[in-house]
């Protein structure tokens, strides 16, 4: 298989799986957002800051209210991760690599960008938010199942496992990462019970909620949603689940030395974090921005393995 | 309402399935008799079926200067031309004494130059050829095959004769269209295939492979054979991932490929460096090496020029076959045949003035209004003045850019191109058509059964380029005494 081409699959099931995971994000953070009460402030900022384009951001925008950023976060096409530039980035990559999965892909991403593109008004403003945001999520989640069902397990399909699960594990740490602000804020007067509110939106975010109640029954607490969203096996948008998944595709392509082991070190490093420390030293924020950075090295180790070949050895 | 044969009236041009109002040709007699027994709305259900054929086949044009448009679906016509198989082997065999000349020239051409030493054809035609490579001077490819793979158009005029309009020595498209409009026209009428013998077109794929094959570097069983595209950006993209399927080759752009030390050829792949040992190449010259050609392109592989004087990598069309391209240099195509084969040419050329010799030019001028204009280079019928359909204004244009440039105009008279029958929205009507026939060179010569017809789907419009709204039909070569 052509560098090339491994390359556009593996991009186009990032582009999508970030696409789905922002869209999940800014829904969730929307109905938390309704349910807290006005003396507690929910930085939307904060929303932008976990998906590392705060730069980008205050570039273009002086005030960071709910409107800009989540305009920002869904429709600006000079946010690189927005929802739409994310669409428009998987439509590219599928385009030029229509011969190798099944033609409905093509159909599905394609039609998917246009109605983003078309529907984005309603994004952005709140009524129609919710709406707009789950049939995203929904058409993601066609795609993903059609290429499961439906794609040989090929290379080709590899590469897209590959893109996917790496990007679940750096969307999921983000999402964490969305708690992580609300504990370091602690030290304020917020009133702490509205936590919960916001831990269940994080699991729900993640269609998380009932796998949480079944695996872990407990009351929803901080500590408990991150360790699941982190280390829990059988849960497939858990860090610990993506990245073994990704260990599996890493496994099934060839000359894959350094991009294994990296991924078996940020494996071990996640699974082996003690969170409840994590949380009383006020290190989670921190932890979890070396797991993302280990996640840019094994992403850094697949491009110099497969898709960046110089000249003949 | 079924067709009624008696109101189809094509004067007062040649038609290819109709002799004369309510008499079909004999070799068309099934075809038309089978058409007569459909009514109008049987008609319709074909037709609608072909258009569900092609998009599902995905079959597209990309147009230029549509945008971001990549996909529109090809115009088809579902009523087939029909050529008779005793015809057609005189064709064929004129098409492969053309391509044969053709090649024995542009060998010549970039390396004894016989023919100009014998004062066949004067010199200035390669001093001023947009197409000519001097980086090609003194080499020689194998079998000495220059333009492996050539698309002539053939047209008709009103008696009746075939002639070559033009000869597509650097990358010829329209081959896939020609496959899938066979594919398209099995669904739409099976039955005309059950009680007649159609020549099948479907190997062409296979005879692309193996000539490619006969002109690697290594002799071996499975040589890597790839077909180099610009990318999904190019109007022919379509055909040229649809041909690397077919021959079950990689679909490789520039940046996939890279020149080794050792002036070999590797593609990139996951597995790491692989060795390319054959290029199909649908990026003209210019583009294909940086190094050697336009330094700004960035389609191509820089180090495929020195790969392939080397003798590392087989390139069709080889690099500078393009000079044979030239107008001008076509209106001597008889005169090579004579000198190259000493044999007379087969299928005759269209007449053709020379704008650059002072007296054909001073005609030309005289006589804008009746013949049609053409640059020496240009390709898809752009840039050309088809006069009696020219506006005043238009005309003198015309005389201006000729006087500027002599060398890159030729003239014609305009033909009285044949038609065909041809479903519109107003009913069957006569639409004019072409033929492009496809040539393989290697170490032997396989001529396509047929070709690609293109009709020009405007009433009275004598353009049949994709590229200008034509469509096309499949064409049958039908052998009348099986």
């Amino acid at each position: 298989m052509l560098s090339r081409v491994a390359e556009r699959l593996y991009w186009l099931a990032r582009y999508i799986e970030r696409a789905e995971n922002t869209a999940r994000m800014v829904m969730s953070f929307n109905l938390v957002s309704l349910d807290m009460p006005k003396t507690v402030k929910l930085s939307w900022k904060g929303l932008v800051a976990v998906t590392g384009t705060d730069d980008i951001f205050d570039e273009h925008y002086q005030r960071d209210d709910e409107r800009n950023c989540v305009k920002f976060l869904l429709a600006d096409h000079y946010n690189p991760s927005s929802v739409f530039s994310s669409l428009k980035s998987a439509r590219e990559n599928v385009r030029t690599t229509r011969d190798l999965v099944p033609s409905e892909a093509w159909e599905i991403v394609n039609e998917l960008y246009l109605f983003a593109r078309d529907n984005m008004d309603a994004g952005i403003g709140k009524r129609g938010r919710y709406q707009f945001l789950s049939e995203i999520v929904q058409r993601c989640q066609t795609l993903t199942g059609l290429l499961a069902g439906c794609m040989s397990h090929d290379p080709a399909y590899d590469f897209i496992r590959l893109g996917r699960n790496l990007e679940r594990a750096d969307m999921t740490s983000r999402q964490i990462d969305v708690g992580a602000i609300r504990f370091l804020k602690k030290a304020s007067d917020d009133p702490s019970p509205y936590d919960g509110l916001l831990w269940t939106s994080i699991l729900r975010s993640q269609s998380g909620f009932q796998m949480y109640r079944q695996h872990v029954k407990r009351r929803i607490n901080g500590a408990d949603v991150v360790r699941f969203l982190l280390q829990d096996i059988p849960f497939p948008r858990a860090v610990a689940h993506a990245l073994r998944y990704v260990q599996e595709a890493l496994e099934r392509l060839p000359r894959n030395e350094v991009p294994l082991r990296l991924v078996m070190q940020a494996r071990r490093h996640a699974l082996g974090a003690d969170v409840d420390q994590l949380i009383s030293e006020d290190r989670l924020h921190d932890f979890l921005d070396s797991l993302q950075q280990d996640i840019a090295e094994i992403h850094d180790a697949i491009v110099d393995t497969w898709f960046s070949l110089e000249k003949a050895a | 309402m079924s067709i009624d044969w008696k109101s189809y009236d094509p004067t007062p041009f040649y038609d290819e399935l109709i002799q004369s109002r309510g008499k079909p040709r004999p070799v068309a007699k099934k075809l038309t008799d089978y058409l007569s027994s459909l009514d109008d709305q049987e008609l319709q259900t074909r037709k609608q079926a072909a258009d569900h054929a092609i998009l599902e086949m995905g079959i597209s044009f990309t147009v230029y200067s549509e945008g971001e448009n990549i996909d529109r679906a090809w115009p088809f016509d579902i009523i087939p031309r029909v050529i008779p198989k005793r015809e057609w082997q005189t064709v064929e065999k004129g098409l492969v004494q053309r391509l044969t000349a053709l090649n024995l020239f542009i060998d010549d051409v970039y390396n004894d130059q016989k023919i100009f030493r014998d004062k066949i054809l004067p010199k200035y035609v390669l001093n001023n050829s947009k197409n000519f490579r001097e980086q090609c001077r003194g080499i020689h490819p194998p079998h000495g095959v220059w333009a492996h793979i050539c698309g002539s158009d053939l047209v008709r005029d009103g008696d009746g004769t075939l002639f070559v309009l033009e000869d597509n020595l650097r990358v010829p498209s329209g081959v896939s269209y020609m496959l899938e409009n066979r594919q398209v026209t099995k669904r739409v009428f099976p039955e005309v295939f059950e009680n007649s013998s159609i020549l099948p077109v479907d190997e062409y794929p296979t005879q692309l492979f193996d000539m490619l094959a006969s002109i690697s570097p290594r002799p071996q069983d499975f040589p890597e054979v790839v077909v180099l595209t610009p990318g999904i950006f190019n109007s022919a993209y379509f055909e040229h991932s649809f041909l690397a399927q077919r021959m079950g080759a990689e679909l490789v752009e520039g940046a996939d490929l890279v020149v080794g030390d050792d002036d070999c050829v590797y593609m990139r792949t996951i597995q790491g460096l692989e060795r390319v040992d054959v290029i199909y190449r649908r990026i003209d010259d210019e583009f294909m090496d940086p190094e050697a050609f336009n330094a700004e392109s960035m389609l191509g592989v820089p180090g495929l020029m020195r790969a392939w004087r080397n003798g590392k990598v087989g390139i069709a069309n080889a690099p500078g076959s393009g000079v044979a391209d030239d107008k001008v240099i076509y209106a001597y195509v008889p005169d090579m045949i004579k000198y190259y084969l000493d044999q007379d040419p087969i299928i005759p050329n269209v007449p053709t003035y020379l704008c650059v010799n002072e007296k054909e030019r001073e005609y030309v001028l005289e006589h804008l209004d009746e013949l049609v204009v053409k640059p020496a280079n240009e390709s898809g019928g752009y840039g050309m003045l088809v006069g009696p359909h020219a506006t005043k204004k238009q005309r003198a244009e015309f005389a201006q850019l000729i006087k500027k440039d002599p060398r890159n105009y030729i003239a014609q008279p305009t033909l009285s191109l044949s038609v065909a029958p041809t479903l519109c929205e107003e009913g069957l009507e006569p639409r004019h058509l072409d033929l492009r026939p496809f040539v393989l060179q290697g170490v032997r010569t396989d001529v396509t059964a047929g070709g690609l017809t293109r009709v020009a789907m405007r009433k009275g419009s004598l353009v049949v380029n994709s590229s200008q709204g034509g469509g096309s039909k499949d064409t049958w070569i039908v052998d009348e005494e099986a």
